[in-house]
């Protein structure tokens, strides 16, 4: 493997420039393919093969790290000089935790060869299969594959590499009213590209944005409300960053508090970055799948080496890097109700799937989301958040769907939507989804439907 | 070829030659257009928590990205290989996912005339980032972070950026364009955690203020200095009363209000936006094209600007990366929409005939629609003249948390800090002030505009997919609304 053995020899190089200094080499290549369409058209198409050498030193209690992409004789040594050059007037580092020490990591899946092999005509296919599936409405969205292949090596004499794909497309179909445009939204982020089914997600975004029509302004209050996994996957990556992560909950800026009943016992999340790809994170710890919440009781923390080192404990393998975020979960899930099991049905009508529609059985008068829409943290104390709906809501009465609304605002603290006694139901099935694309591996979230007693919505379409 | 923490401004005509080898390999490959842009990126950032250097990185890299229109598809590849067969590789491919773009198309995609420039433009600075020592910076956060920390922060956080990027473009309408643009910033943040809440102050704003300028800018801060104010501020919002709940009357100072600009005026006049192309993911905006010029927008007090030329602004170029030559123009003229950020091929669809806002976050992105400087014309009053002005009122600033829907209309905004006033007076400070509303209802009821402007940088503006981060500025000065919603509670 070409990273594995540019990782050692990079490793090897700081090694002579800085004897007895802790090192890190990282070598990161990705190949990104992302295809975008809006007005029914394929507007931008971008890919990228791009290899990332990544060096971290410390020595004399000092710390810096240095990235570069020039991967020949020359690069590679400027990179070297210039890191150990810094680390010599760099300030002190008092919290240094040390490097990983030698550990196997975890089994991860198979890379899939054709996700990886995937070419523009492919993944032009998939948007095609969504527009076509849209039935003649407009549609707008991405379908994005990637395959990286990651190495990393310390002087500590931890040595790990691996590969891994992975594939996402998310879509909208708009319906146009006399007022404006109803949205209606499906996304997937399957294991293979051969599993991403372009035509059923056109055809189930259409189905939400044709149920838009004529939607009514309900007064802003609280209301029982069904989120779809689509709405759920945000309360899944806000607490990720804010709750669980290890550096918040350090600093007291985090509600979480390990072994306190803080959910409801029906919620159980966990993390599990295994399913997802590499078994290591980029400090070399093996990545450890974790149970964050364990029938309502809060069970676990997410911890790189920094965090673990503070809080006297071991890394959890969920190192993310440079920045000032700390260590947090990217592929997290709320277990669904069922047992594993094939993707719940298709239902006639605006609700996503079966297992939706079960839940909207049991609510007497409430608001089933589709969406949730540039949420932003209030008060990471409290994790309360304010947003708004998107791509689909409507009125539940008496069990049924009645008539769709217009886009609310919320201002709702994610801890008292899920704590005990506020989480009426869990969807029976859990839908893989795409998280954001602001890295090339994206983040993806494991979510089936919640049904909540309560969601503070404080503002409507008008204000 | 040198890699990007190593940069060669003497060494350009070999980096025009990368860029001329996709292009032309662009279009052997069938493009009728292609552009490619070389680039050498340094960056180098520093954080500091509690008195201590918790982070300090030195990132470079270097490549090469293409675009080539084929047909009615556009196609975008990159490679961090500034070599003549990587380059050609690049444009090869480029071409290729363009052919495939064409699978799903519809029409012809032209674009608006660009004269061929051939021209360099380089801002002014007056200290190098990079020339300061590393020793100096830490201590500047750790002593700024420590004095935080002393005076009662229970987080006390604190960073600076610093970034140099040199850029060859070639289209294959003949521009042959190399810029070199440095930029710097930073800021300090104190939080105070009390039970069950946490409260914060930064200086001069969480993100900290940023501009293509050199350290000269971070010296000035002085950010020592303003450390023990921002910990006490903090540690006194945990028992200062809420913000009150109800319509009042609100004055936002002008940190505040670069974030309004930005988040209600600024992505609301992207043309991608509203021609439909981010409906997916950023959105869309409520302005409709049929208005430009008709539509109004907010009072007369109301002036925005698009201008890439202010110096120092963080938003600031000598050409956007399609190669259009940096100008200004107007956005709104005493309240009346009349003015897009656009690129070659939106305004094309658009039927306009000015580009100049297309940028991209290095060698292996896009270039797309993006703010460059969004600013506010200043008014003709003065805070103070504001608060005394002002019976019964907030006074809100330094932006907290912000949300906004996908057409830019229906906005709520936190700050960090509030104060009533009475009678003309700042009373009592408040904690938690949050106040929404609707853009242009929001803007209509601007009655007051400060003479008193800055040109905040916002370095974090995320759009796109692959996401790609924008460096923006916005000119702001205080300014005052009427009848506003405040005080929005979980």
């Amino acid at each position: 493997m070409r990273e594995r053995d540019l990782a050692t020899r990079v490793l090897e190089m700081a090694q002579r420039a800085s004897p007895g200094a802790e090192i890190e080499a990282t070598v990161d290549r990705h190949r990104l393919a992302l295809t975008r369409f809006a007005n029914s058209v394929i507007h931008q198409n971008v890919g990228e093969d791009t290899t990332v050498v990544r060096l971290r030193v410390h020595a004399d209690g000092r710390t810096t790290a240095g990235s570069s992409t020039a991967l020949d004789d020359t690069g590679l040594a400027a990179l070297v000089k210039r890191t150990v050059e810094a680390v010599r007037i760099a300030p002190r580092d008092p919290g240094w935790p040390g490097l990983a020490p030698p550990a196997d990591t975890g089994a991860t899946p198979p890379v899939d060869a054709a996700t990886a092999a995937a070419s523009p005509a492919d993944r032009a296919a998939v948007v095609r299969a969504f527009v076509d599936g849209a039935e003649g409405l407009e549609t707008a969205g991405y379908c994005r594959t990637n395959h990286s292949s990651v190495a990393f090596a310390n002087s500590a004499g931890q040595s790990v590499a691996g590969e891994s794909t992975e594939c996402g497309m998310a879509g909208i179909a708009r319906q146009p009213l006399p007022d404006g445009i109803a949205d209606g939204v499906a996304r997937h982020a399957p294991r293979r590209l051969a599993d991403l089914d372009g035509a059923a997600l056109g055809a189930r975004a259409a189905v939400k944005a044709s149920a838009s029509a004529d939607p009514l302004e309900l007064p802003p209050d609280r209301y029982e409300v069904v989120l779809e996994s689509t709405a759920v996957a945000d309360l899944l990556e806000s607490l990720a960053a804010f709750g669980f992560n290890a550096k918040a909950v350090n600093d007291r800026r985090s509600f979480v508090r390990v072994g306190e009943a803080q959910f409801d016992p029906l919620i159980t999340m966990v993390d599990d970055p295994l399913a997802a790809g590499l078994g290591f994170d980029t400090e070399g710890s093996p990545r450890q799948s974790l149970v964050l919440v364990d029938a309502g009781t809060t069970a676990g923390l997410t911890h790189d080496r920094r965090t673990a080192a503070e809080a006297g404990t071991e890394s959890t393998g969920h190192g993310v890097g440079a920045g000032p975020w700390g260590p947090y979960a990217r592929a997290a899930g709320f277990l669904s109700a069922g047992p594993p099991g094939p993707p719940a049905s298709e239902v006639d009508g605006p609700a996503a799937d079966a297992s939706v529609a079960e839940l909207l059985a049991g609510v007497e008068r409430g608001v089933l989301v589709t969406d949730l829409w540039y949420t932003r943290v209030l008060d990471p104390r409290q994790l309360t958040v304010t947003g708004l709906t998107r791509n689909g809501v409507w009125l539940i009465e008496h069990g049924e769907i009645t008539r769709p609304l217009r886009n609310f605002r919320f201002t709702q603290s994610y801890a008292q939507a899920l704590m005990p006694g506020a989480v009426r139901g869990v969807g029976g099935t859990a839908t893989q989804l795409p998280g954001d694309t602001y890295t090339a591996s994206s983040p993806h979230w494991t979510a089936p439907a919640l049904h909540l007693a309560s969601w503070n919505f404080t503002g409507g379409a008008s204000g | 070829m040198q890699n990007g923490s190593d940069l060669l401004w003497s060494d350009i005509m070999s980096e025009f030659d990368v860029a001329s080898a996709a292009v032309q390999a662009a279009l052997d490959a069938g493009a009728t257009y292609a552009d490619a842009r070389v680039m050498q990126r340094r960056y180098e950032s520093m954080v500091a928590r509690n008195g201590e250097i918790e982070d300090l990185g030195q990132n470079g890299d270097a490549g090469v990205g293409v675009r080539a229109l084929v047909g009615s598809g556009w196609g975008f590849f990159a490679l961090p290989d500034l070599t003549d067969a990587a380059a050609r590789t690049a444009g090869v491919t480029a071409a290729e996912i363009a052919t495939a773009s064409a699978q799903v198309s519809r029409g012809d995609i032209r674009l608006v005339e660009s004269d061929p420039v051939t021209g360099s433009w380089a801002n002014d600075i007056e200290v190098d980032p990079f020339e300061v020592s590393l020793a100096d910076k830490g201590d500047l956060l750790a002593e700024a972070t420590a004095t935080m920390r002393e005076h009662g922060a229970d987080v006390a956080e604190g960073h600076y950026q610093i970034w140099e990027t040199a850029k060859w473009f070639v289209s294959s309408d003949g521009h042959r364009i190399n810029q070199r643009v440095r930029e710097a910033g930073a800021g300090i943040m104190a939080t105070a955690i009390g039970d069950g809440e946490t409260q914060r102050r930064s200086y001069p704003a969480a993100r900290g203020q940023y501009g293509t300028r050199g350290w000269e800018l971070v010296r000035d801060l002085d950010l020592v200095g303003n450390a023990a104010r921002v910990a006490d501020e903090a540690r006194a919002l945990l028992s200062a009363p809420p913000c009150p709940s109800g319509e009042t009357t609100l004055i936002l100072g002008a940190e505040q209000m670069a974030l309004q600009i930005h988040e209600s005026v600024g992505h609301a006049i992207e043309l991608d936006r509203i021609l439909g192309w981010e409906a997916a993911y950023a959105g869309t905006s409520w302005l409709d094209l049929d208005q430009l010029g008709s539509l109004r927008y907010g009072s007369e007090l109301m002036n925005i600007t698009i201008d890439p030329t202010i110096p120092g602004a963080l938003g600031s170029f000598g050409f956007d990366d399609e190669g259009t030559p940096a100008a200004g123009h107007d956005a709104v003229r005493e309240g009346m929409w009349v003015g897009v950020l656009a690129g070659r091929d939106s305004a094309s669809v658009a039927g306009l005939d000015y580009a100049g806002s297309v940028r991209c976050d290095g060698w292996a992105r896009l270039p797309m629609v993006r703010m460059t400087n969004v600013g506010l014309e200043p008014g003709p009053h003065t805070l103070e003249e504001m608060i005394v002005a002002t019976d019964d009122g907030i006074f809100m600033d330094t932006n907290r948390s912000w949300s906004i829907d996908d057409r830019r209309l229906n906005f709520q905004f936190g700050c960090e800090v509030g104060y009533e006033i009475k009678n003309g007076q700042l009373g009592r400070l408040l904690r938690n002030p949050t106040y929404t509303g609707i853009g242009p209802t929001f803007w209509r009821s601007m009655d007051m505009l400060s003479s008193e402007t800055e040109p905040w940088g916002t370095p974090n503006c995320g759009k796109g997919q692959p996401g790609q981060i924008g460096h923006t500025g916005h000119p702001a000065a205080p300014a005052r609304f009427r009848n506003v919603r405040v005080g929005v509670r979980a």
